[in-house]
């Protein structure tokens, strides 16, 4: 169980460079448990290289991170879930057959373990397609799948939206606060803010890799520059799918 | 809440993914075999050996077109593993980075015994070969031969992954690395097919070879596997 005294995450002034690119300069935040975070920030502004960090992909080049307590990421491992840009599965398997490999990982051999997490997402896991022959949207939600196989105490999520249609990237919404709910404390990376905006806790925004504001939920002053952009891109999606929700439809 | 699983079940979940994925795509067996067959034809078309002259060089002839081929496969071990940035995956998980490199060995090992079983009735017939030594001692040398090109292939095929061109990179540090190791499986085989000399020396060799790079391999990956 997740210690409620402890913050879930802790970052001191950690500092990333890649070449002589500073990616990170001296980002310094705890993050309490059983809350949901969203980060935002233009392109560059180092949101996924903080996530990479924090998860243990990428080393920052200084400072220290604890994630549940413990500087030793690889000894928490099976307590996070993290899913990525790139959808992190196998192409010439199916989703099931990803999703029984992966939670193999993590000491789990349960097949209807693995069929309910894809059933989670909204997915049938009787598809017997390779992921390959996947649309992207479905990919998104099956690397969903594989991230929280396990049941982690906190989640790490980068772009879960890219590519994703309004209803299905609601659905993900909704499962994400539910697991909120649950006691799971939620990282997401995001450029739809107005998606999260309904369930975020509290906003983190990055500004050349700097931390420059920290908000309770998601104000409508940071929402609206994200807004323009998303409601032509959701409009563009609804199009083909369905009207924009009624929430999004009433924004400026 | 989940427990880190233990290697050897890692190691056979892994190596059944890698045996799955390979029958479905065919990326390492096709590209090796191809390979490996042009190398015997045009050695063939090259030389016109007599009987004994065959014995005398089969043996590097042989080895010479495995290695090639083998290199093949080894580029598309971790190849399929960058795609869709999976190797994140498991780098996120408990699973033991060992278990990884062990699953690969084993699925390189298979892959490339194939090839030898189809390659070695080729050899026979193209260069009209008979073994004058015992013919189990060819397949101790095979197995010893085998673990030895795909440990350290598989090894520096890993290290090489996030190179810009990684494809030149594998064979240029894999190559010189092999040289006791082909040296050994060269002369055992060619012992055995003359029966001039006794092929021990060269087979104990072989053994600490395996030995010696498996050891070091599977200290050393955990490294090359988190490197960025």
């Amino acid at each position: 169980m997740t210690d409620t005294t402890q913050p879930a995450v802790s970052i001191r002034d950690v500092v990333r460079h890649f070449g002589r690119f500073a990616a990170l300069r001296g980002i310094t935040a705890d993050f309490a448990p059983g809350r949901l975070y969203v980060l935002l920030g233009e392109n560059g502004a180092g949101k996924s290289t903080l996530l990479r960090i924090i998860a243990g992909l990428l080393a920052p080049s200084r400072g220290t991170v604890s994630v549940l307590g413990s500087e030793d990421i690889r000894s928490v491992a099976t307590r996070f879930g993290y899913m990525g840009h790139a959808p992190l599965l196998y192409d010439e398997m199916s989703a099931l057959e990803n999703l029984e490999y992966f939670a193999a990982l993590y000491g789990i051999n349960d097949r209807v373990r693995c069929e309910e997490a894809i059933r989670t997402v909204g997915l049938d896991p009787a598809l017997q397609r390779r992921v390959g022959q996947y649309s992207q949207g479905m990919r998104q939600r099956i690397s969903l799948a594989r991230a929280i196989v396990h049941g982690p105490e906190l989640l790490f999520l980068d772009e879960p939206f890219s590519n994703v249609d309004v209803r299905s990237a609601k659905q993900m919404t909704t499962l994400l606060a539910h697991m909120r709910e649950q006691g799971t404390t939620i990282f997401v990376v995001t450029h739809q803010a107005a998606l999260m905006e309904p369930v975020a806790d509290e906003c983190i925004v990055l500004d050349a890799g700097r931390l420059v504001a920290r908000e309770q939920g998601i104000p409508a002053r940071l929402l609206t520059p994200y807004l323009a952009a998303e409601r032509a891109a959701l409009q563009s999606t609804a199009v083909r799918t369905e009207a924009l929700p009624a929430d999004l439809e009433a924004k400026p | 809440m989940t427990s880190a699983p233990t290697i050897w079940a890692i190691t056979r979940r892994s190596l059944v993914k890698d045996l799955r994925l390979e029958w479905r795509s065919k990326d390492a067996i096709n590209s090796m075999l191809f390979f490996a067959l042009l190398v015997v034809v045009i050695f063939s078309f090259g030389f016109d050996p007599t009987a004994e002259e065959s014995r005398k060089i089969a043996g590097g002839l042989l080895w010479v077109a495995i290695l090639f081929a083998t290199v093949v496969a080894l580029n598309q071990t971790w190849t399929r593993e960058l795609r869709n940035q999976v190797l994140d995956a498991y780098r996120l998980s408990p699973a033991p980075p060992q278990a990884l490199f062990l699953a690969k060995t084993i699925g390189n090992f298979i892959f490339v015994s194939v090839l030898e079983v189809l390659m070695v009735p080729l050899f026979v017939v193209f260069y009209n070969l008979r073994s004058v030594g015992p013919w189990w001692q060819l397949l101790v040398v095979a197995l010893l031969a085998t673990w030895a090109l795909v440990v350290n292939g598989t090894f520096f095929a890993a290290l090489s992954i996030r190179t810009r061109s990684r494809e030149i990179m594998l064979p240029l540090i894999l190559f010189p690395i092999s040289i006791p190791a082909l040296l050994a499986m060269v002369d055992a085989t060619t012992s055995i097919l003359t029966g001039d000399n006794s092929p021990i020396f060269w087979i104990r060799l072989l053994s600490v070879y395996d030995l010696v790079f498996t050891a070091v391999s599977l200290i050393l990956f955990e490294p090359v596997l988190n490197a960025e």
